[in-house]
């Protein structure tokens, strides 16, 4: 990985009206990757990318780029581009236009300008399209026009809010795709902000998990999906099965009436945990050797699997599960060591 | 077909209170009273044209000013919370309830030589100034009276432009002043064009507006009009004459802020 830092902020707070949005924020954003910014919505994600952009005045704390403090920067300065979420297209100019606005307020000579918007609208192939109006493309196309407007002017970093989110399924895996391509062939930071962690998973380079205006976890989609910090990150990355646990020692937990062994250390004696379990680490055995048995209630088919749910003394376990098993069976379900996941407890806020 | 049918009472309407009364206008215009045809009342309209100038010059400034004032006031209110827009909506409204004979003499009781104004001025010995009867006054009770029909086109206009338009075109590099006439204005082309209509043509034409704050001298074409047909001139032809010509003008005018309004691609957001 490239470690010089393009974009950090340090201690940023921003309140709306009284409210606080983000509190105390650090982040350090590495050159030329692709890092997301994932969390459910309201947790502060896009004003932590309006902060960058310039469009947020954070209350206190400081924007750095390329090691150069830019509170005071307005938009209109600074080496950003960003790809707004409803596109933000200006339905007064075509295609070309819209994609050319950036260069003519910088004063490029027509014929620059003319070059680099073919090579634009060729990356994002809407070759052809250049005398089009606005309203007559398609969400997806227009989303092309919003990307290309913005990597036309050349920025160092790439803000993308959410931009994915008013396509259909296929569309959106078709872009996911794309846009990383895109990122790595030029070269640029891309900063995008999401609440779909498969999406965050797909692209990233880095992943910023974020709850409530502060950040939980950054790490690899890899560490994000395969060592959660917490319990919130477990289950918003993908499913999991959290259990209330207790430590009896190092590699030796109890949950669901049951001494466990696991491979987590250093915990406190006694101490009460979150124990992760993803549905797909959970395998289905004979009833009369498992660990934990319990009553299938429901068995839904998901394509590749087949998704149970599976009733155990009240506590409801979701298996991913290549076979499936009627509902009404009783089963039971055992777990190796090293997919069991054990997380402090996240502190209990305000 | 059905809606034809609908239409026909429209249509019944039109031609009775619209395409009829143009028509009688035009007879007189081109007739004298017993009934031949004559184009002297046509030609006679160019003796007027010192009145004929300083009502478009006065509507003019008026509506230029109109748009001056209104074009930021529409854009905050534009802004601000639905709540806001309506309870600022209705402020602009307000004076509107109001006769509009009312308004126009409360503003004489303001400008007059023992009115309001000069009764202030007096006390710090300043004064009297002359504002009442003058073209200032006129220009001002055209702008008082019809500031809200340059208002609610822009304002109408812009609550349908994102922040995010404005806010990407800062983005790409734009200023507050590139912001301005780069997309703010070629994409409220359409609100200008109405807003200028809106108010140009019931300024050219008023007549009310200058007999009370504009004294005698300063005639307006809308006064011309209503001497010959209410007033001591009564000459009914010739009245005829001098709006089928004001008529064209604004017509003219009219043809070319649409034309405008059609380049500039206004008519994607209608």
């Amino acid at each position: 990985m490239k470690e010089s830092t393009i974009v950090s902020l340090r201690d940023i707070s921003v309140d709306f009206d009284g409210d606080p949005i983000l509190v105390g924020l650090d982040l350090d954003i590495r050159d030329k990757e692709f890092v997301t910014l994932l969390g459910p919505s309201g947790c502060g994600k896009t004003t932590t990318l309006r902060t960058i952009g310039g469009f947020v005045t954070p209350k206190s704390g400081d924007v750095f780029f390329d090691g150069v403090r830019i509170n005071d920067l307005p938009p209109y300065k600074r080496q950003v581009n960003t790809v707004f979420q409803r596109y933000a297209l200006f339905p007064h100019l075509n295609v070309f236009e819209n994609v050319e606005f950036g260069l003519k307020l910088k004063k490029l000579p027509e014929n620059e300008r003319k070059t680099r918007v073919w090579e634009m609208l060729d990356l994002v192939n809407l070759t052809g399209y250049d005398r089009r109006n606005i309203d007559q493309l398609s969400g997806g196309q227009q989303q092309r026009v919003a990307i290309a407007r913005a990597l036309v002017n050349h920025p160092r970093v790439l803000l993308l809010d959410e931009p994915l989110g008013a396509l259909d399924l296929k569309l959106r895996k078709e872009m996911q795709i794309e846009l990383k391509r895109m990122q790595q062939a030029l070269e640029i930071t891309f900063i995008y902000v999401t609440h779909d962690q498969e999406e965050a998973l797909t692209m990233s380079d880095t992943v910023v998990v974020m709850k409530d205006g502060d950040i939980l976890q950054v790490g690899t989609p890899q560490d994000i999906y395969n060592e959660p910090k917490n319990a919130f990150v477990a289950d918003f990355i993908g499913e999991s099965n959290i259990i209330d646990g207790v430590m009896h020692a190092d590699c030796l937990v109890e949950f669901a009436g049951q001494k466990f062994e696991c491979v987590d250390t250093g915990f406190g004696r006694l101490e009460r945990v979150d124990v992760v379990i993803r549905p797909e680490d959970i395998k289905v055995v004979s009833p009369e050797r498992a660990p934990i048995t319990g009553v299938v209630e429901s068995v839904i088919f998901k394509g590749v699997h087949f998704e149970m749910i599976v009733d155990a003394h009240g506590y409801k376990w979701m298996i991913h599960s290549t076979r499936s098993e009627q509902p009404g069976t009783f089963i039971g379900m055992e777990v190796d060591p090293f997919d069991i996941h054990i997380m402090h407890k996240m502190e209990v806020e305000g | 077909m059905k809606s034809k049918a609908a239409a026909f009472p429209y249509l019944v309407w039109m031609l009775i209170f619209i395409l009829v009364p143009l028509g009688l206008v035009a007879y007189y215009a081109v007739t004298t009273p017993d009934g031949t045809f004559t184009i002297d009342y046509i030609s006679q309209v160019g003796e007027y044209t010192p009145v004929l100038v300083r009502s478009v010059w006065l509507a003019f400034l008026a509506t230029v000013i109109c748009l001056v004032i209104a074009y930021p006031l529409a854009f905050i209110i534009s802004r601000h919370s639905g709540a806001g827009q309506r309870t600022m909506v209705m402020l602009i409204m307000l004076p509107m309830w109001m006769n509009f004979l009312l308004r126009t003499y409360a503003w004489m009781t303001i400008l007059e030589k023992n009115g309001l104004i000069n009764r202030f001025f007096a006390h710090f010995g300043l004064g009297p100034f002359e504002m009442i009867n003058t073209q200032g006054a006129v220009v001002l009770g055209m702008i008082y009276n019809y500031l809200p029909f340059m208002i609610l086109p822009l304002y109408s206009i812009m609550t349908k432009i994102p922040n995010s338009v404005i806010e990407a075109a800062q983005d790409l590099g734009a200023n507050a002043r590139k912001v301005l006439t780069k997309v703010l204005i070629p994409m409220t082309v359409p609100g200008i064009s109405t807003g200028v209509i809106m108010v140009f043509v019931p300024s050219v034409s008023t007549f009310i507006i200058s007999r009370m704050l504009g004294g005698g001298g300063n005639l307006l074409i809308g006064d011309l009009i209503d001497l010959q047909f209410l007033g001591n001139a009564y000459n009914p032809n010739l009245g005829a004459a001098i709006s089928l010509v004001l008529m064209v003008l604004i017509l003219l005018a009219m043809s070319i802020t649409n034309q405008f309004g059609d380049d500039e691609k206004g008519d994607l957001l209608k």
